[in-house]
């Protein structure tokens, strides 16, 4: 089984890189973007079979290392 | 004084800390990151900069996890001194020893200069020798130094007067140099045993070279 883990920073802390990234896509005339915020994907694969198994793991690994809840937010997708 | 300076794969900090420490006088001694116990009898321990294990995932962020960071946390949790300079700050708050969180620069550069920062509390053991409102001259060296906590931690540093020092000019007012909450540089914990600041005393220690103020923040520890 499959886990991939979407980090990204949390709304209302200042994403640096998606404003950057953001004025970049002005100046190249792609002008209908309202906000980019960028975040990293983790994807792991796991051992367990067990989805809602995996769900609480992987949940766990989040809150104690692959995301920083004081300034970032994750979402969890098991395939 | 005995201090304890850390040691990671990644950190390039250590030697200009024990050569600052030992220059005023103290005793000073490597501890490899997978030691499981501080030196008995250790007056200081020093998580000194550099980029552990690559910054990878955040900065920081795989550091916390080292055998010697459960021995800190034992240490910090007994009352010992722990002061965290860059690299070492960023361990402090991924370990939850610090409150708030420290990221990429809002400018997205790697900032090296010497800033000026002014103290904005004396009362801890850390900045004993300097003054309220003092300006240092002391170098910046980092890219995830951008500090942020939320408005209510904001107002708790604040009223426990945790908040050690600000980024300022030469007139003592804030300027922004990486997008810190209120321009701040360095924070303590509640209890004042637990420092951390992303400028580097450990490299102002001549005049010479731009500036002595490290050893009077330095020699802070010394009571």
């Amino acid at each position: 089984m499959k886990a991939v883990v979407n980090v990204y920073l949390k709304n209302g802390v200042l994403d640096p890189q998606g404003k950057a990234t953001h004025h970049a896509l002005e100046s190249m005339s792609f002008t209908g973007v309202n906000d980019v915020r960028i975040g990293k994907q983790i994807i792991l694969q796991l051992q367990s079979e067990d989805k809602e198994q995996a769900l609480i793991e992987v949940k766990e690994m989040c809150e104690a290392l692959l995301a920083n809840t004081v300034i970032e937010d994750y979402d969890i997708e098991i395939k | 004084m005995k201090i304890a300076v850390l040691r990671f794969p990644g950190t390039n900090c250590e030697f200009d800390a024990q050569y600052a420490f030992e220059k005023l006088g103290y005793t000073t001694q490597l501890i490899w990151h997978k030691e499981e116990i501080i030196p008995k009898d250790t007056d200081l321990v020093v998580i000194p900069g550099g980029f552990s294990y690559g910054d990878y995932l955040r900065s920081g962020s795989i550091a916390q996890f080292s055998p010697v960071m459960k021995a800190v946390v034992s240490y910090a949790n007994r009352g010992g001194k722990v002061l965290g300079i860059c690299n070492g700050f960023q361990i402090l708050t991924e370990i939850g020893l610090l409150p708030g969180a420290l990221k990429r620069n809002n400018n997205l550069h790697f900032i090296s200069k010497i800033q000026k920062i002014k103290v904005i509390n004396s009362n801890n053991t850390f900045l004993s020798k300097c003054h309220k409102n003092e300006i240092l001259n002391i170098p910046i060296a980092h890219a995830d130094g951008n500090y942020y906590i939320d408005d209510q931690g904001l107002k708790e540093l604040e009223a426990n007067k945790q908040i050690l020092l600000r980024y300022c000019d030469e007139s003592g007012n804030r300027v922004v140099v990486n997008g810190s909450v209120t321009s701040i540089a360095g924070i303590c914990n509640k209890e004042k045993n637990v420092f951390g600041l992303m400028p580097h005393p450990e490299r102002a220690l001549e005049a010479l070279l731009g500036s002595s103020d490290g050893v009077k923040m330095l020699q802070g520890f010394e009571q």
